[in-house]
């Protein structure tokens, strides 16, 4: 027998200075299946819960509906309350007569009344045809992945391990550190880069929670959150890392020499390399591309001469599987890649350079051992010129956003070219300059008040070579007039750009990206590092171009996240969500695409049917990864799939009752 | 059953499929800026506007409902990613069959609101009433009394 | 291969040379070019400085009569190309426009027949191969600076070329035994007609175009363009005056070059036109070993 309680709620004068609520709840005593109904000043008060509570108790009541404000704002009060009168939260219906009715139609007090009755009427049907739903829970593996290995997943990593829970980071190269790692110095402090980065490493793989797992790429990505099956590739190092012992002689009398990655093609590497003196682990890698070994079948001298036999042409890549509880992408960014600018000479001048071919040039453990020289004859250049927004905020050849860092890291090289080189002139042809963090705006005050950098504003039309000097043409719109420097350099600020791979990863991890393929966040206000898919969350710039602060602000802020996830044993899941109706599936499997979440598959079920057993296919809803939007159940043929709390029944009986 | 049919004093009944995230916070911020509009729209809270089976709006027909509308996030921005395209698809393929059976189309409309559009909601409802009121109340799909 | 030809007002003045040229090299190379009768002025600058639907309604006019025919429409010269190029794609891209314009004109043109610069089609439609074929007198590696000018490139969206480092010309000139050299200054603007109404920038653009050739170490420049040729060419001598210099540098029409290389007579050509003398390079080419007779 369904008891409905009504309970019309005042709100003080909010409602009852446009809807007549005691009226309200005299024509909700007349709805089918209404029990009891009163009206009341304040519903969501200490009385007014205890009112219902009682009546509940009093009246044997099952169900309730509360006509008050929007269940937006008390949804869960009045959940929680008739949860401790000793019913099912989700026995609740509310009927928003504030927003929806008082508070839009305060003249009309009839026609408010008459609209709230009806709400009302509507919500009583709806909660004739509720159920009791219970969360279910599902099982938390304490265990989180933090794909990529640069400053964001370093620290994402620490502060996970340090709250007590297990970590893996996947790195590809042979070494974590990133893009950090090939900075020299960092803005607005010009501290040196690797120096505080490399503690950092240091923990991390000292870390007793913390796995590094370099090398080694995400494969495929199974299973929902709490519960992630995650297929890495260990690529072959051709090392044998246990016996390894760092001390590099295999790469000193390597003969083949290959341009390097790190140093940007400036100079050469080995095939058999760790990429960076700093390098964690500390143990090479051999390049089977490059090895004349693996090309040609000769050479071997590594294995000669390595004092610990570490070297293994016969290791295979490797295949592991491992469950992960949470994952954190922070797999980072890359640069623009400039030469589709002819007016720069479409990347074939040797002193048009990036920003991070600067940054090795000045780094002490560069290519130049510090000392800025030209790439083309090795000279220390006297005019430099730098170029902002290179391939940023351009929607005609490049990208339409600001990529944040360049402003400050241009005003950085100039300062240190200024620094490094007396008698230099230094040019930053810009449209504007963002300084927006701590010290940032006196940074840049000192390059151009102390340092003596020339602050142009204007771009670049063409730059061309005329004999040893490169010729920048470019404007200074302040003066109103053309500008041409005879630079013996030129520096461009490339976009940040997401990796080649961003888009590949996120459809193996089920995550969202934009058209810019950065990775989209649950809100991009209030939900920065998460994502929509529950479990993984987004740390440094490969949600978006950002700086070093913001990268590990963002990578603690994840850590967060996976905290809260991994302190629970089990996890409740909301009860809102689709269900299957197995006997009338038909295993047809169109809602499948439908779901954003990956949250419905196909599943075997045994029946028996005329006195035989029979297998068939019928939908099965996750209930970890179902979200509860029901776009699946519209999808079904059958109406096999409805959706719980939102019924077909419950929604068309509102329907119904709105029409009466 | 439904409308009550004095011509003089006849006020159209719409529903409003409103989905939880967007259009219904849209409606709560109407409300909480004390925009006004007329009360002839009821609105039916749904979790994504992905939700409304166009089943749904041919019973809110059948019922005598004069009008109505399918709201929800703008394409893009829709809180579980993906609903509010089918949205659009169904609506679009539910006007043709309204046309096709003979309602006047014009009585089913799709629009996307968003959370912080108090006045849109008040802007869309108004005119949406208007439009309906002109077309006068529903008969043709209307079960027979 | 038969296009129509539209030569436009310079190639019967000041650009006298390109025309024989180029009729000579097309006669050559067995292409079958059809004047449109009784053509008009595309309209140039001033037109499309001074009304948009004129600047459109005059090349529509020689294209209508094109596409009458069914034929597509070559066009030596620059400007007539940019502004011809302009008015197919107006049409194309806006019914209203084609509508207007056709009325206007009282033809009927739909964007059917295409505007071709004579170097698109010379560069892009000859197989090289069989051009380098029919060469009998190879250009003996001169060094060519081959300069497109503004026009054939800019805007990017009529252009047939890449706007910063095009390579139409200078593959062309390779093909024909020359050596196309690497300059910077292919497309930068030689200051057009500010020649004439404030000669100080024409100057100026004309000597930095020409000082950027003879540091690249060209024998000669190569171009496209009538004014072009009239201010690296007419105007050298002044330019050089400037700054002290004799620049010694013949300018050609890349349609004379061809034909040279093709062992057509000169004076067919043109080249004793010039202002900048230009015997010494065609001494070259015409006594130039490796030459072949024809068949």
């Amino acid at each position: 027998m369904k008891r409905v309680g009504v309970f019309v709620c005042h709100c003080g004068t909010n409602i009852a200075a446009s809807v007549d609520c005691a009226q309200v709840a005299q024509n909700a005593q007349n709805f089918p299946g209404v029990a009891y109904a009163t009206d009341y000043k304040y519903m969501c008060s200490e009385p007014g819960q205890e009112l219902i509570k009682k009546a509940i108790k009093e009246h044997k009541l099952d169900r309730i509906v509360v006509a008050s404000c929007s269940p937006r704002m008390h949804e869960p009060t009045f959940r929680r309350c008739i949860e401790g009168a000793g019913l099912n939260g989700y026995m609740l219906e509310m009927a928003n007569i504030r927003e929806h009715c008082s508070w839009v139609h305060p003249d009309d007090k009839e026609r408010a009344t008459q609209k709230s009755t009806e709400l009302a009427r509507m919500a009583v049907a709806k909660v004739l045809n509720n159920t009791p739903l219970e969360k279910s829970q599902i099982p938390v593996t304490k265990r989180a992945l933090v794909i990529g290995g640069g400053i964001a997943g370093i620290q994402a990593a620490i502060d996970i391990a340090n709250a007590g829970h297990k970590v893996d980071i996947v790195e590809k190269e042979p070494s974590i550190g990133g893009k950090m790692a090939q900075i020299d110095k960092t803005f607005p402090t010009l501290d040196c880069s690797a120096c505080i980065l490399t503690p950092k490493m240091v923990e991390a793989a000292n870390h007793p929670n913390i796995t590094l797992i370099t090398y080694s790429e995400v494969e495929k990505v199974e299973g929902y959150v709490g519960n992630f099956d995650v297929t890495i590739r260990k690529k072959a190092r051709s090392v044998d890392m246990n016996k390894c012992t760092g001390c590099g002689l295999c790469s000193e009398k390597c003969p083949s020499r290959v341009p390097s990655e790190f140093e940007m093609g400036m100079t050469t590497r080995k095939s058999i390399y760790t990429p960076f003196p700093q390098a964690i682990p500390n143990k090479p890698v051999i390049d089977r591309e490059n090895c004349r070994y693996f090309k040609l079948g000769k050479c071997k001298v590594c294995e000669r001469v390595c004092p610990a036999g570490a070297i293994d042409y016969t290791q295979e890549d490797e295949l592991v599987t491992e469950r992960y509880g949470a994952i954190v992408v922070a797999t980072g960014f890359d640069l623009f890649d400039y030469s589709v600018y002819g007016e720069y000479g479409y990347g074939k001048y040797p002193d048009v350079i990036t920003g991070l071919h600067f940054e090795r040039l000045i780094n002490a453990s560069g290519p130049t051992m510090g000392k800025i020289k030209r790439p083309s004859d090795g000279k220390e250049p006297k005019n430099v010129v730098f170029i902002k927004c290179v391939g940023s905020r351009d929607e005609a050849k490049g990208k339409a956003y600001c990529s944040k860092t360049c402003c400050m890291y241009t005003a950085k090289h100039a300062t240190l070219v200024r620094e490094k080189i007396k008698d230099s002139n230094v040019y930053v042809f810009y449209m504007d300059v963002r300084t927006p963090g701590k010290g940032y705006e006196e940074f840049y005050t000192r390059t151009t008040d102390q340092y003596g950098a020339i602050y142009i504003r204007g771009r670049v039309s063409k730059i061309y070579q005329k004999g040893e000097k490169l010729i920048v043409k470019g404007a200074d719109t302040l003066l109103g007039k053309q500008v041409e420097v005879e630079a013996d350099m030129v520096v461009l600020a490339t976009a940040m750009v997401a990796q080649p791979d961003a888009a590949k990863l996120a459809q193996m991890i089920g995550i969202s990206y934009d058209q810019d393929n950065f990775y989209t966040e649950a809100h991009p206000k209030l939900a920065p590092v998460e994502t929509h898919t529950a479990g993984v969350y987004l740390a440094g710039a490969c949600q978006g171009p950002k700086d070093i602060p913001e990268s590990v602000a963002q990578a603690s802020g994840a850590a967060a996240k996976v905290c809260a996830l991994l302190s629970k044993d089990e996890m409740a899941t909301e009860p809102i969500i689709s269900q299957v109706n197995e006997a009338i599936c038909a295993g047809c499997g169109m809602c499948i695409p439908i779901c954003p979440y990956k949250a419905l598959e196909l599943k075997t079920i045994q029946e028996r049917v005329q006195g035989k057993t029979i297998e068939r296919k019928v939908a099965s809803v996750n209930s970890g990864l179902c979200q509860g939007c029901g776009a699946c159940t519209v999808a079904c043929r059958s109406s096999a799939l409805n959706l719980k709390h939102f019924t077909n029944e419950q929604i068309l009986a509102e329907v119904d009752a709105l029409c009466l | 059953m439904s409308v009550k049919e004095t011509a003089s004093n006849w006020e159209p009944k719409i529903l409003v499929f409103a989905c939880n995230w967007c259009t219904y916070a849209g409606a709560d911020l109407a409300g909480l800026s004390r925009l006004q509009y007329p009360p002839n729209i009821r609105i039916l809270r749904v979790p994504c506007s992905g939700r409304v089976n166009p089943q749904f709006v041919l019973r809110a027909f059948q019922r005598g409902v004069d009008g109505v509308l399918v709201a929800g996030c703008h394409p893009g921005d829709c809180h579980y990613v993906t609903g509010n395209y089918f949205t659009r698809r169904r609506y679009l393929l539910m006007q043709r069959l309204l046309e096709y059976v003979g309602l006047d189309p014009e009585r089913f409309q799709a629009r996307w609101i968003s959370g912080s559009e108090g006045p849109k909601f008040q802007e869309v409802v108004t005119k949406l009433t208007e439009d309906i009121k002109a077309l006068g109340p529903n008969r043709k799909l209307r079960d027979a009394q | 291969m038969k296009y129509a030809y539209y030569p436009g007002c310079s190639l019967s003045s000041t650009g006298i040379e390109y025309d024989l040229s180029t009729r000579a090299v097309a006669k050559a190379l067995g292409i079958d070019l059809w004047e449109i009768p009784e053509w008009n002025c595309c309209g140039s600058s001033s037109a499309h400085l001074t009304d948009h639907l004129l600047a459109l309604a005059l090349p529509a006019r020689n294209m209508a009569i094109a596409e009458a025919e069914g034929l597509d429409v070559v066009i030596p010269c620059a400007a007539c190309y940019v502004r011809s190029k302009a008015v197919e794609v107006e049409v194309k891209e806006s019914p209203e426009m084609q509508k207007t314009i056709s009325e206007v004109i009282e033809r009927e043109y739909t964007g059917k027949a295409k505007a071709r610069a004579l170097l698109d089609v010379f560069a892009n439609d000859l197989d090289l191969n069989n051009v380098s074929a029919l060469v009998n007198k190879p250009l003996q590696d001169l060094k060519v600076a081959c300069y497109y000018g503004c026009l054939l490139v800019r805007p990017t969206k009529l252009g047939f070329d890449d706007a910063e480092d095009p390579q139409s010309m200078d593959k062309l000139m390779q093909a024909l035994g020359g050596t196309p050299v690497q300059w910077s200054f292919k497309t930068e603007c030689c200051g057009a007609s500010r020649s004439l109404d404030k000669t100080q920038v024409g100057l100026t653009m004309i000597e930095r175009i020409l000082s950027a050739a003879k540091e690249a170490g060209a024998d000669c420049i190569a171009t496209a363009c009538p004014l072009c040729m009239s201010n690296l060419d007419m105007r050298q001598g002044q330019a050089g005056a400037k700054s002290g210099q004799t620049y010694n540098l013949p300018v050609f029409y890349f349609t004379e070059l061809m034909g040279l290389a093709l062992g057509l007579n000169p004076q067919e050509l043109g080249v004793n036109k010039h202002f900048v003398d230009t015997s010494a390079v065609v001494k070259k080419v015409v006594e130039g070993k490796g030459r072949r007779e024809t068949a």
